[in-house]
């Protein structure tokens, strides 16, 4: 066992599988010998060599799309887009090539890609930069979509993203970066399309991924001051995600907040929540509770960009409106989130 | 070339011409649905490039796509099944007329998107030089693929790596309705190529013999491990750019007058001038033919589309 964090996480997987199997390789923009813009492939060109680790022009379609190329020809990329804000360049690869190309073609390729890329805001990176668009990812057969928000997580599901035979989004949080974990020695892959219980509680389900999870367990945290005792997941999967555990969860507890840190509208508060509405409907004591962030652009002022993410207090807000205003707090706000 | 082999460079052109001629009925009576893109004469840049490439070589390109499928080996029954919408079609149906594909003949398929399909060859470039194979990639592109942004990453990507690929641009002067001089700053597109670093040639794409002349210079360099090529093939699509298209854009002066340079007549003309070749022996293969398309209308007639419980097949690896 080791304490590492979440970037050297990701970083120890890449150097496993790349040992362990030499048909992956790495590319994108100063992957190699700038070692990453937030150095995740950091040593990997000394090792692995230049045939392994390419630098790629800013050219983010054809990064993709070269992946997916390469995959035919029976390589098993792991591309790196720099971060979301750039995967928009490269949606068509994306979404109208590597998501749909075994399945227009009847079985006939196999096209095991791995797209890393990180996102999220909170740093005042301006707008263009501060995306958090898993959502459109989600939205597309063919894509399998994960998010990883531990060390141990990120370094087992990245592992089971390469190995995975499909197309894989590998989502991550540039504010995780240097967040701290215990990761077991020897660590086998995780598996794509499972949640993780984080806490468990019996009063209220808190569903969070990416970087919500710890806004989640902080508002858990205050909650349970409050006598109020809630589970937290944290989905890890987002497409497929985990409707079983979700639903078991609401089934016991029959009170359901959801926390995602992108725009409001079609997020994964709404997926989720209309699947706890058709599948467990019976058991809910009161409505689903959505927590997002704003429905605008990030702006680049420090208070106003924070007004744009979800905290602590909103979800301990929603957990409230769901629980019917036993809060000790005050009264709920009257924005929504 | 001796005769045998101008005879079957005859055929494989009739064979295109044909099953492009057939689909065009098949269409018309509802059986083909969808957009369809027919090549009809273009024969002389496929059946040209393809002369020389081997069956480990890899081919991709656009939506014009049935002439690749055939000239590589596919059947022409599950050509036919798949624009069919049948389950034994070559994609089972789920593609249809822009995306055949053939894993077993190296044709890695055909492409809706414009120019989406030059990254994906810079990938099989890549995994080429990286797994030290004795292959190339050939992709066929139109016109309007080369104003497309990802063209251009991707040419520069495969002149920077040095990959084995052959970019072939069939240049039949029109995207849908809008002419090169109306679209491109500059009406070379060899010379907008160059600007990446590698060989390109310009060719008459109406005349078969000097069409392989060009691509069999360009395939070697691919080979020679020296980075990519470029063939501009100077050709036209005597039909609309789809089945949709009633081609009011062109004047019937301009259609007549590259209908006077039909790459088919042309080489039967070569044969007869060079060699001692009797009409018999053209009917032949133009019954061949014939047959051939009989067949693999009755196979996709007998077929039928998947059930709808088989929907969600090959959607992931499981």
């Amino acid at each position: 066992m080791a304490v590492i964090t979440y970037r050297e996480a990701l970083n120890q997987a890449l150097f496993e599988e790349m040992r362990r199997d030499a048909s992956v390789i790495v590319c994108g923009e100063d992957v190699a010998l700038y070692e990453g813009s937030y150095k995740v492939t950091k040593g990997l060109l000394k090792e692995f060599g230049e045939r392994r680790v390419i630098d790629t022009p800013v050219s983010e379609a054809a990064i993709v799309g070269m992946a997916t190329g390469a995959a035919m020809g029976g390589l098993r990329p792991v591309a790196e887009l720099m971060t979301v804000n750039f995967a928009y360049l490269a949606l068509d690869q994306i979404c109208n090539h590597l998501a749909l190309m075994r399945y227009m073609f009847g079985g006939q390729v196999r096209l095991p890609v791995t797209i890393r890329m990180p996102g999220g805001g909170g740093h005042q990176l301006g707008s263009q930069h501060s995306h958090s668009l898993e959502v459109l990812l989600v939205h597309t057969p063919g894509l399998k979509v994960v998010f990883a928000s531990t060390p141990a997580n990120a370094k087992a599901l990245l592992k089971a993203a390469i190995r995975d035979d499909n197309p894989v989004i590998f989502l991550e949080h540039e504010g995780l970066y240097n967040t701290l974990g215990e990761v077991p020695d020897n660590l086998e892959p995780g598996t794509i399309g499972k949640a993780e219980v984080v806490r468990e509680g019996i009063d209220v389900t808190i569903v969070a991924y990416g970087a919500m999870r710890y806004v989640a367990l902080e508002a858990a945290q205050r909650l349970a001051g409050q006598g109020i005792e809630a589970e937290v997941l944290d989905l890890l999967t987002l497409r497929p995600w985990d409707k079983e555990t979700v639903t078991d969860s609401v089934a016991r507890t029959h009170h359901a907040v959801i926390v995602a840190e992108s725009p409001p509208v079609c997020g994964m508060g709404a997926e989720v929540a209309a699947n706890i509405y058709e599948i467990v409907y019976d058991e809910l004591d009161a409505p689903v509770e959505r927590v997002s962030g704003a429905d605008v652009p990030l702006p680049y002022a420090r208070e106003l960009e924070q007004a744009c993410i979800p905290h602590a207090d909103d979800v301990v807000r929603a957990a409230h409106r769901a629980l019917g205003g036993r809060s000790t707090t005050g009264p709920p706000d009257a924005g929504g989130h | 070339m001796n005769k045998r082999e101008l005879m079957d460079v005859y055929y494989r052109m009739k064979l295109v011409r044909s099953f492009e001629t057939r689909v065009a009925e098949e269409y018309a009576k509802g059986r083909i649905g969808g957009f369809c893109h027919l090549y009809s004469g273009e024969e002389a840049v496929a059946v040209g490039t393809l002369w020389h490439l081997r069956p480990e070589d890899y081919v991709i390109g656009s939506y014009r796509d049935h002439a690749y499928y055939l000239l590589r080996g596919g059947d022409p029954g599950k050509a036919m099944a798949e624009l069919f919408g049948h389950g034994d079609g070559c994609c089972k149906g789920k593609g249809g007329s822009m995306h055949l594909f053939d894993a077993s003949t190296n044709f890695l398929g055909g492409y809706a998107i414009v120019g989406g399909m030059c990254p994906l060859a810079v990938g099989l470039g890549l995994s080429i030089k990286y797994r030290n194979e004795d292959r190339i990639v050939l992709c066929f592109f139109g016109d309007g693929a080369t104003n497309q942004g990802v063209y251009h990453e991707a040419l520069n990507m495969a002149s920077l790596y040095e990959l084995p690929v052959v970019w072939v641009c069939e240049n039949n002067y029109y995207a849908i309705g809008t002419s090169v001089a109306r679209s491109s700053a500059v009406e070379s597109l060899a010379r907008k190529a160059k600007a990446y670093g590698m060989p390109t040639s310009t060719v008459d794409g109406m005349d078969f013999l000097k069409m392989q002349s060009v691509a069999k210079r360009a395939i070697a360099h691919a080979r020679s491990g020296n980075g990519p090529a470029f063939v501009e093939a100077k050709c036209y699509r005597y039909r609309g750019h789809s089945m949709s298209d009633p081609g009011t854009y062109r004047s019937k002066e301009e259609i007549e007058h590259w209908k006077q340079r039909d790459p088919i007549p042309r080489i039967k003309a070569v044969i007869q001038h060079d060699f001692e070749a009797a009409e018999e022996e053209f009917e032949e293969l133009d019954r061949k033919v014939r047959l051939a398309l009989d067949e693999a209308v009755a196979l996709a007639e007998a077929g039928a589309e998947l059930p709808r419980q088989r929907l969600y097949e090959d959607l992931y690896v499981e």
